[in-house]
């Protein structure tokens, strides 16, 4: 497994737990504001959790036009 | 001082400890309701004397502290006016808001914000009131008033200067972006970091500790280590006010209220 692909794989673990859904519904394509059904501040949540767990800094104006996990996670591995 | 229930906050008094409660969805927005309540607390708070040594401040919202000021509240009033009494209004506003945000920094008592969730604007304004700032593990702050054509109104740049370094500071202010508790306690902002779910009662165990001590004592320490900086609170009144009636804060404001974006709070 890629790095990418490592880091995919442990954001959609984190969207998961986080939002209480079958990890297996959770796709490295998927426009993540459609499949979790949620809003700004949910994803704000979500953030807080993907600094907690890489021990990164993202600041939220690098998630503009970011809807999907996997370009999510390239955000995520340019500050690792 | 008796206890409260009002539409957007209440508060109690029990074993020398204050609780102030927000609770007006969706995330305790600051308006004319919440105002006008907070100036019954302050004018409550002046009066409870030594029967009150600890005062909390705490959001009954599962969202969060507080989203800041109610921008819907504000656009809608504001297009019902003419320039110049929108600018007269928006004036008395801040004048007001800055009286209780000033009372409340400068009260007597010991203050701890127990912040969780979204801690943005006016509410991060209110939460730097507080001596200080007890905070979930979740909590995120942060001041987007910059994209609205805007700087924060409610007191937030002097008092975040006075407890914070300037680089940390321009970053907030210049670029809108939030940051997690972690990093706020990291630069000095949060005093003590806590579990999900669990920091009105982490405050309510460090208000235990407060009420341990002599009350004058610790307002004579607090008067020696946090000066309200008027003059820079009254500067921010003018600077607001010079920038509200530019047609670029009309615009921000309309395009906030009217958004269907999924990220009206991310910059």
């Amino acid at each position: 497994m890629s790095t990418l692909e490592k880091t995919t794989d442990e954001i959609l673990q984190l969207a998961a737990a986080h939002f209480k859904v079958p990890r297996e519904n959770l796709r490295a394509d998927d426009d993540f504001f459609k499949t979790l059904g949620i809003n700004s501040l949910q994803a704000l949540d979500l953030l807080t959790r993907i600094e907690q767990h890489f021990h990164i800094e993202l600041p939220d104006y690098e998630l503009q036009g970011v809807s999907d996990f996997r370009t999510l996670a390239e955000r995520i591995q340019s500050r690792l | 001082m008796k206890n409260f229930t009002g539409k957007a906050l209440s508060w109690t008094i029990a074993g020398g400890t204050v609780e102030l409660r927000l609770d007006r969805a969706p995330c305790n927005e600051i308006g004319s309701a919440t105002l006008a309540e907070l100036e019954q607390f302050v004018d409550a708070l002046s009066g409870a004397g030594e029967d009150a040594r600890a005062l909390i401040i705490s959001s009954a919202r599962s969202e969060g502290f507080c989203a800041g000021a109610d921008l819907r509240e504000l656009f809608e009033r504001s297009q019902a006016m003419v320039q110049r009494e929108r600018l007269a209004g928006v004036r008395d506003f801040l004048e007001r808001i800055h009286r209780v945000m000033n009372a409340i920094d400068s009260a007597p008592l010991t203050t701890i914000a127990a912040v969780h969730g979204v801690i943005f604007g006016g509410g991060f304004e209110l939460a730097l009131t507080c001596d200080m700032i007890i905070a979930d593990k979740m909590a995120r702050f942060a001041f987007p008033e910059l994209r609205l054509g805007l700087i924060p109104g409610f007191g937030g740049i002097p008092r975040l200067k006075r407890d914070i370094g300037n680089a940390v500071v321009r970053d907030l202010l210049l670029t809108g972006r939030s940051i997690n508790a972690t990093k706020a306690q990291s630069v000095g902002l949060v005093s003590q970091l806590a579990a999900e779910g669990d920091a009105l009662r982490v405050a309510r165990a460090t208000a235990a500790q407060i009420n341990k001590f002599d009350s004058k004592t610790a307002a004579a320490a607090k008067r020696f280590i946090k000066p309200v900086p008027h003059d820079e609170l009254k500067r921010e009144i003018e600077i607001f006010c010079d920038l509200f009636t530019r047609p670029a804060v009309e615009a921000g404001l309309r395009k906030f209220v009217e958004s269907n974006d999924a990220l009206p709070y991310l910059p």
